[in-house]
């Protein structure tokens, strides 16, 4: 029961991450209707922004460094991924083809210059001793990284939902995923609300490729990790439905337990923790053929 | 044209021609309406009434020259040509399903002082809704909050397609005697199958045929029965 308990805490983290992820590439498909393939190079850029500040704050590795680093993940993110929008994507609206090529070539090249840069041996991001812990609760002893994934995704799910119910630009996303054209019709600049939304969508992304590396990845970051991680945010997007946060956030949680689940009970003691991978296609098979929108396709 | 008429008129179009899906519409459109009143733009299905109406707001690729409101708007966005002063209320009321009635309307504000009161009043039940999805109201009641977005905000120049189409008769009522109050301060350009509600509403009428008009005057002329059946296909 312990090792049950602690496994489901952690697939609930791994949906965590998986949701970040999925979230931005939702609100973009939602409003904008790009696929983004350099997504995954923005979680790598976040991971590897966030070496960069951890390398400077080895002295203060405690609470507040942490959080430093945590906003430099987010900010590369968010900064690589609104220069994307405005130097590439914008001139390109309305060719969809184009667009997904030309992300595709932004993955392509954002993982070459990392590798030239880094090289490709993994780096390890210095992280404080209460993230890489292990705290028991009730005889299960659970890694403190997990309660941090786990809490990052809620903060960011909360205010997402906040921002999407509350703020004018939340209003403006979630009426330009019904129909563009007419919000432009009301007089709303839908291309501040293009980059607004690449932006929040790229700051969750390298948010998410800190802790990933940080969690699941033994603290190192490498230029590829993005772009695995990509598939099964992907995955999270159809299942959920495009466009919506909600069904981003349910399908990430069910993707992440089916994962840890599958792994380790049906993987883990024949050698085959790939069984968990599998499994998450298949219930991307099924879902797509019982509901094709996704679980709650259509809605924010 | 001279100088002179084009800043008295509220849209002026010269050598419209749009083309959507390798389909030439629009085939040279030159249309003039004046300031004050409602113009309806009038013709059978397929000739390019709504076409006409969504080419001026920059909805659809054009070429040609478009004035509205005395500014020559060719190339604009959408969203300027809107800040300009002009409110477009679309054939199928295309109200956002997934918002409340109150957010529709928020996303509609584009000064800072949205006239919500006169929207209240004219439509007292999209007061009552406010919180209800638009997806759930039902025709007439988007109807209202179609038109109420546009009137949120003082604009000069509205573009209405088919307002009372599949309304009930109550709702259709509602819907003219509205369009006849805000006609007062503003100028109305009005995509309209029905004769009756024409009759009811327009100054002058504009009839559209095959891309181009073929006729342009007073609403008056309507009267005549058979130019009613040779333009239109209908009887007056």
């Amino acid at each position: 029961m312990t090792t049950f308990v602690a496994i489901t805490v952690s697939g609930l983290a791994l949906g965590a991450v998986y949701f970040l992820i999925a979230a931005g590439l939702s609100l973009i498909y939602g409003l904008m209707g790009v696929l983004n393939f350099a997504h995954g190079a923005f979680l790598t850029l976040g991971g590897y922004a966030g070496w960069a500040v951890a390398q400077q704050l080895t002295a203060a590795r405690g609470g507040a460094g942490f959080l430093l680093t945590a906003g430099a993940a987010a900010l590369a993110g968010a900064a690589v991924a609104a220069a994307t929008e405005l130097l590439l994507i914008r001139p390109l609206y309305g060719r969809q083809i184009a667009q997904i090529l030309v992300t595709i070539g932004l993955d392509l090249a954002l993982v070459g210059l990392l590798l030239g840069a880094f090289g490709s041996n993994s780096r390890a991001i210095g992280v404080p001793a209460w993230v890489t812990g292990v705290t028991a609760i009730g005889g299960v002893r659970i890694p403190d990284g997990d309660f941090v994934a786990f809490g990052a995704g809620l903060a960011v799910l909360g205010a997402l939902t906040w921002f999407l119910r509350r703020t004018r630009y939340g209003i403006i996303i979630r009426a330009g995923a019904e129909n563009r054209d007419m919000v432009r019709a009301l007089g709303v600049d839908v291309g501040r609300a293009f980059t607004l939304v690449f932006t929040v969508g790229g700051a969750a992304a390298g948010l998410a490729g800190l802790l990933n590396s940080v969690v699941f990845s033994g603290a190192l970051v490498d230029p590829t990790q993005g772009d695995q991680l990509l598939i099964f945010a992907f995955i999270v997007v159809v299942i959920g439905g495009l466009g919506s946060i909600a069904g981003s956030a349910l399908a990430a949680v069910v993707v992440g337990l089916v994962q840890v689940y599958v792994g380790f009970y049906a993987g883990g003691g024949a050698g085959l923790a790939q069984l968990g991978n599998v499994s998450v296609v298949l219930v991307l098979a099924v879902v797509l053929l019982v509901r094709p929108r996704g679980l709650l396709g259509g809605s924010t | 044209m001279t100088g002179t008429r084009q800043r008295d008129a509220a849209v002026a179009a010269a050598g419209l021609h749009v083309s959507i899906a390798g389909s030439h519409v629009l085939q040279g459109i030159d249309l003039r309406v004046p300031e004050g009143g409602v113009t309806a733009l009038l013709g059978r299905n397929g000739v390019g009434k709504t076409t006409t109406l969504r080419a001026l707001l920059g909805l659809l690729p054009s070429s040609g020259t478009i004035r509205l409101l005395g500014r020559d708007v060719t190339g604009w966005p959408v969203h300027r040509i809107v800040r300009l002063g002009v409110g477009y209320v679309p054939e199928d009321r295309d109200v956002f399903a997934g918002l409340t009635v109150r957010e529709n309307l928020r996303l509609a504000e584009i000064g800072p002082r949205p006239r919500y009161d006169l929207v209240y009043d004219l439509f007292p039940e999209l007061k009552r809704r406010q919180r209800q999805p638009a997806g759930t109201l039902s025709g007439g009641q988007q109807q209202m909050l179609a038109i109420g977005r546009v009137l949120l905000d003082e604009r000069p120049l509205l573009l209405v397609d088919e307002p009372t189409k599949g309304l009930a008769p109550r709702f259709v009522t509602e819907v003219i005697d509205v369009l006849q109050r805000v006609s007062a301060a503003c100028t109305i350009v009005m995509v309209e199958q029905n004769v009756h509600v024409v009759r009811a509403l327009a100054r002058q009428v504009v009839v559209l045929d095959h891309g181009r008009v073929v006729h342009a005057g007073s609403s008056a002329d309507l009267a005549d029965e058979g130019l009613v059946r040779r333009l239109l296909g209908v009887s007056a």
